[in-house]
């Protein structure tokens, strides 16, 4: 500021007829912070600093995420497909979406999947969470064991997954057979509801370590003391764990159900990999849908419209988790 | 918390049981992968051989993987990109995260809450445009394409997690360094950022891994198969039309997941430092 606002001042009261501002206070203030021009000087100032240091991750955010966000909004109101200029059409794609009965299928069983594949990782989690509580032999080799599926890369051990739901060589099939419990096969993923069954068992498998370890760590800081004294005032295990473990590992367990949500709504790869949204594009979700029609019908316009559907999801959610940490700040 | 131990038989029923359920079905898929990848074509298609074990376990699908396919070239790009892009996200969250957690300038808390926001912005939201942007930059089906596109998840990742960290440490400390008379980026180079390490390379391991997993734009925006990484190479190019060579396939899975599980096993702690402060912010 001080640097820029030095050079009018000087020329103007070196302009003859500009005498009535009182210009030379000013001119002898300014040098004193002007001498130190040396970037280094510079940084000392917290808000220059703070400016030098947000830069990188402004730059890569804005064209990375703003822009594309932006383009994306442009393209699902345009017909452009691959290789063509598109033009603007206003809302027609998302009536073509509205009048879809495969969309209307993706709409809801993006739903599905989410509402019941969370719920699930909920109660396993806090189960395995529980149990990983406990003192016993070897506790930090199966903690370390149980977030496998968490870290491989879900396209791999999904791959493993849909090679034991093989329509011939399955080994659940195996095993139900040889126990005597059907005498043929079970097309696991050959009908939309058992395919949407084995999507959302993968997805818990998949999930379920990331609730159990985050759910321990908030158990890990419930004090001891609390539940003695709720025994020794007569309280049952399954009453200490709804009266006194729940409510305080409460915000915990909101935000990682949040988190989950958001990338089970928003899921792809598990579902793409295990039945490509079939059979019969039964199984899409609005992830896979997008993709089918930008990228192999080539109807990028229609495909951004898809996937802007996740959207007012997402804002419902984010906004909700912004509320809720400055309620708990 | 405290748990105590009933009758040995109680402990079985609600305890030991239970435990081995769920350590089993955790890690049967890998067993599966495991199996698959050393038993022979003759045993993998008969229907009537026993699919637990085998009694003449071969290497050839790891041959064919080596020999046959890109696999090698595909973990060299995996490795490349996991590295590169974390290092691109750690620098750049690192700085953003400290100017967060420390400076104070007016825009600090809304910035906070912008980062906050676009960690929770899915890849499914922005694929079809961002495959717009990669081709207008030129970097379409180059490594590059990724490189520059995985941090959009990663940085934010960790500069929230950073700044957490950040504000663990006491300000005092920094404060004594200015005193002796360091300058405002000394004391952030040579006194914060040590200190920070822990943070630092929790928010590696995780976003190391994360890169490394990565699916949806790997899948867009590479296309020729010597540019794959193994997540993609190995769905698309292992399976021929409706064909799916199960060996090879199980032991390219089994491959590129076994470097997350090492560095994951050596980190351990460090990794579900990230996982629960990722969560917690």
């Amino acid at each position: 500021m001080a640097d820029q606002s030095i050079e009018p001042i000087l020329a103007k009261s070196a302009t003859p007829g500009a005498s009535a501002i009182p210009a030379p206070v000013v001119v002898v203030a300014v040098p004193k912070y002007r001498r130190p021009r040396r970037l280094g000087h510079l940084l000392e100032q917290e808000h220059i600093l703070a400016g030098a240091l947000l830069a990188p991750t402004l730059v890569i955010l804005t064209l990375f995420i703003a822009y594309p966000f932006v383009l994306g909004i442009w393209l699902a109101v345009s017909d452009k497909v691959v290789g063509r200029p598109g033009n603007f059409v206003g809302l027609q794609n998302f009536w073509v979406n509205l009048n879809d009965t495969i969309f209307l299928r993706a709409f809801q069983n993006t739903f599905v999947y989410t509402f019941i594949a969370t719920v699930l990782k909920l109660a396993l989690g806090m189960g395995a969470a529980l149990l990983l509580n406990h003192h016993f032999r070897f506790k930090r080799i199966v903690r370390a064991g149980m977030l496998l599926p968490w870290i491989v890369p879900t396209v791999l051990s999904t791959l493993a997954w849909q090679w034991m739901f093989d329509s011939t060589f399955s080994v659940f099939n195996w095993m139900l057979m040889n126990v005597g419990l059907i005498s043929q096969r079970i097309l696991w993923l050959g009908d939309g509801t058992t395919a949407m069954g084995c999507l959302i068992l993968v997805n818990v498998w998949r999930g379920m370590p990331f609730f159990a370890i985050t759910l321990l760590a908030g158990l890990q800081t419930v004090n001891p003391d609390l539940h003695e004294a709720a025994e020794i005032d007569g309280a049952t295990a399954w009453q200490r764990f709804w009266r006194v473990t729940l409510p305080l590992i409460k915000p915990i367990m909101l935000v990682v159900v949040l988190f989950s949500m958001i990338a089970t709504f928003a899921d792809f790869q598990l579902i793409y990999v295990l039945t490509r949204g079939g059979p019969y594009s039964s199984t899409h979700v609005f992830g896979t849908y997008a993709y089918e029609i930008a990228m192999r019908a080539a109807k990028l316009g229609q495909g951004a419209s898809i996937s802007l559907f996740l959207f007012p999801f997402l804002l419902m959610v984010i906004v909700f988790q912004l509320w809720y940490i400055r309620r708990s700040d | 918390m405290a748990v105590r131990y009933g009758s040995p038989l109680k402990r079985a029923v609600t305890f030991y049981i239970p435990l081995t359920v769920m350590v089993g079905a955790t890690l049967f898929p890998f067993y599966w992968m495991v199996i698959t990848s050393v038993r022979p074509d003759v045993e993998l298609y008969n229907v009537k051989m026993n699919p637990f074990f085998t009694l003449h376990p071969t290497l050839n699908h790891f041959y064919y993987l080596f020999e046959l396919t890109m696999f090698p070239r595909w973990a060299w790009n995996t490795l490349f990109i996991a590295v590169v892009s974390t290092g691109i996200s750690l620098f750049c969250g690192l700085l953003a995260g400290y100017a967060l957690a420390r400076l104070q300038f007016r825009w600090a808390p809304s910035l906070g809450t912008v980062i906050f926001i676009t960690y929770l912005v899915p890849p499914t939201l922005l694929f079809i445009p961002l495959g717009d942007v990669v081709k207008a930059f030129g970097i379409g089906d180059t490594p590059w394409a990724v490189i520059l596109t995985y941090p959009t998840f990663l940085i934010p990742f960790c500069t929230w997690l950073l700044m957490g960290y950040f504000k663990t440490i006491p300000r005092e400390i920094e404060d004594c360094a200015r005193i002796d008379g360091a300058s405002r980026i000394q004391a952030m180079v040579r006194i914060s950022f040590p200190l920070a390490v822990p943070g630092i390379l929790s928010a590696g391991i995780f976003a190391f891994t994360l890169s490394w997993n990565e699916f949806l734009y790997a899948l867009v925006f590479l296309s020729s198969p010597q540019q794959k990484t193994i997540p993609i190479g190995v769905f698309t190019e292992l399976v021929r039309g409706d064909v799916f060579y199960w060996g090879p396939l199980m032991a390219g899975a089994l491959l590129g997941s076994i470097p997350v599980a090492l560095v994951y096993s050596f980190f351990v702690e460090h990794y579900v430092t990230a996982l629960t402060g990722a969560v917690k912010g």
